[in-house]
């Protein structure tokens, strides 16, 4: 029977020659990942089952990133917790602050996750290494726990959408907008249970950065996972990052889709999603005035080096607006280095930003720039909800770099073609 | 397993955002993240709720963070029960791991509404809203998950060698 993508991987990991969409399975795990947030929970439930040690200590991945460095006490007692696993244990892969990076950022620049692997995370955002080739999906920390007892976890093999890219994208326009427009057309349940498998001559035009972020945000569709094929961009990211070879899957030609949608990436224009839902979106030339108080450039979505770059590129030489603040942050400590040493960091504080240590932080209104009542944020981030940037009166756009970068320098939403 | 409570009702794409707000996730304390359950959207709730309230919702009820303090807040602030038109897939799995009991019924969500009288047979996939005497069918869950339910969930079904 023809399988997509997903299920080729999915069944090669439960040992099965073939699998179909609904069926139940059990899956052996080549890596399972929690943060400060969601791994105390699995510690807890870890505890629970009676587990002694953790499956593989080479497996089992903690990534200090979402309240780290330490927000207040609390936190800190998270990290701690952790951190006092992961000793105990004797977990190699455990990212502490001045190591760590946030973590979807992180894994794929450590050569943790490779073409063909199946991994779980407990964060929603692990969908991202799909831009790899690999099955990535988000849990919660039972089955961290679980995972990291067992080495296992039991998946419903989802059936697909399947998205076929062809053109290639304009200045200024990004992954993040190519994102953002299909989640403007399916909505941001569009995709509930399902793979979003993106294919197409297309693909060869989008960098190993793009897909990253496109995947990172099949979850705001509601998808299981999104997962793009393996090309020679992509064996070449993998080999400069991992000593670990490569599994190559291809989707069956025949395989069968629910929905099959072309995209065409040079219609693509730079995107904005308004609040409260990522599905609101609408083109940044039909934006309107939204005057705004804050941006903020960084998150497992768009804080890579690439991303900087393309903000910076727009912000050289020039001031953001008086009423803005605009805070830059740099994915992992290595980005942040690389940002340094090529002049990036300069051009921020130049332009008027501040540069943070790597941390999700504002995304989930944990620290490091929330926002009051009545005030507004462009962000390149990957949530608009409710409060989810601070108070429940305030409000998260979401844009590209480059959006977010001409939008500083504006102080309302701006089209970075036309600043 | 059967229910029976009163309804507290919301709309559609209920996010974990709201259901339990970032801010509180410095703590994994059970009762304290009840405390703060909807708070962003329903100041009142946990206030309001009472033991074996049942909680219905629209579609893609749990979208957005695979936070596991959602359904454990949920659970913890005394809701016996989620019935929604559709539920996002971490909150759904998250859900069946912890034993949060749920339902995905559109039509029940459709039409009950908040404060009748409800009653569910997850075994059966039967809901009744006692209020306006209709019944309801949805399809129960398939035998693996229903074991794991009746075992009380994933950890449970570990230390019963009866996962894998």
């Amino acid at each position: 029977m023809a399988m997509t993508m997903t299920q080729k991987i999915l069944a090669a990991k439960a040992g099965l020659s073939e699998v179909k969409a609904g069926q139940l399975i059990l899956v052996d795990l080549d890596r399972v990942l929690g943060n400060d947030i969601t791994s105390p929970v699995a510690i807890r439930e870890f505890e629970k089952i009676g587990a002694t040690k953790v499956y593989d200590k080479d497996k089992v991945t903690m990534v200090m990133d979402h309240f780290a460095p330490n927000k207040d006490i609390k936190a800190a007692a998270q990290c701690k917790m952790c951190r006092d696993f992961c000793n105990t244990h004797e977990v190699t892969h455990f990212y502490d602050v001045g190591r760590m990076g946030i973590e979807h950022a992180l894994l794929p620049e450590k050569g943790l996750v490779v073409p063909g692997d199946a991994v779980i995370g407990a964060d929603s955002h692990t969908c991202t290494y799909g831009a790899l080739g690999a099955f990535s999906t988000g849990v919660g920390s039972t089955d961290m726990a679980c995972g990291m007892a067992t080495g296992k976890a039991w998946f419903k093999v989802p059936s697909a959408i399947k998205f076929v890219l062809k053109g290639k994208l304009n200045k200024y326009v990004s992954g993040k907008d190519v994102i953002l427009h299909i989640i403007g057309k399916i909505g941001v349940d569009g995709a509930l249970y399902r793979s979003m498998e993106f294919t197409g001559e297309g693909v060869a035009a989008l960098s190993i950065y793009d897909r990253l972020t496109i995947s990172n945000m099949a979850i705001e569709a509601g998808a299981k996972n999104g997962i793009f094929p393996v090309d020679e961009q992509t064996l070449a990211y993998v080999a400069e990052h991992s000593d670990r070879k490569p599994v190559v899957f291809e989707a069956d030609a025949d395989a069968e889709y629910d929905e099959v949608y072309e995209i065409d990436l040079g219609q693509i224009k730079s995107t904005v999603a308004f609040p409260h839902l990522p599905e609101n979106t609408r083109t940044v030339d039909e934006a309107g005035e939204v005057v705004i108080d804050q941006v903020v450039i960084g998150s497992c979505t768009n804080g890579h080096y690439k991303d900087l770059a393309e903000a910076a590129e727009i912000l050289k030489g020039r001031k953001i607006a008086d009423h803005v603040r605009a805070i830059i942050i740099p994915a992992t400590q290595d980005i942040y280095l690389k940002a340094i040493e090529t002049g990036l960091v300069k051009i921020f504080i130049e332009a008027g930003c501040v540069v943070s240590t790597p941390t999700c932080g504002p995304c989930l209104g944990g620290h490091m720039g929330i926002l009051a009542a009545g005030e507004r944020a462009v962000a390149t981030t990957n949530r608009n909800f409710v409060g989810r940037m601070g108070h429940v009166e305030s409000e998260v756009y979401l844009a590209s770099p480059a959006v977010a970068a001409a939008s500083a320098i504006a102080g309302k939403i701006a089209d970075p073609a036309k600043i | 397993m059967k229910f029976q409570g009163t309804v507290i009702k919301y709309g559609d794409n209920v996010d974990t955002d709201v259901i339990i707000p970032a801010r509180h996730l410095n703590t994994i304390d059970v009762k304290e993240l009840a405390s703060h359950c909807m708070e962003d959207i329903d100041k009142d709730f946990h206030k309001k709720i009472k033991e074996g309230d049942i909680m219905v919702a629209g579609l893609n009820f749990g979208c957005g963070s695979s936070r596991e303090h959602a359904p454990i807040a949920i659970k913890a602030s005394g809701i016996s029960l989620v019935i929604a038109k559709s539920f996002a897939r971490i909150f759904y799995r998250n859900s069946i791991n912890i034993g949060l009991a749920i339902l995905e019924c559109p039509e029940a969500a459709e039409a009950i509404e908040n404060g009748h009288e409800v009653q569910a047979d997850l075994d059966a996939g039967v809901i009744t809203d006692l209020t306006t005497s209709k019944t309801f069918t949805t399809n129960p869950f398939p035998p693996f998950i229903q074991k794991m339910i009746t075992n009380g969930g994933l950890v449970a079904s570990i230390q019963k060698s009866d996962f894998c």
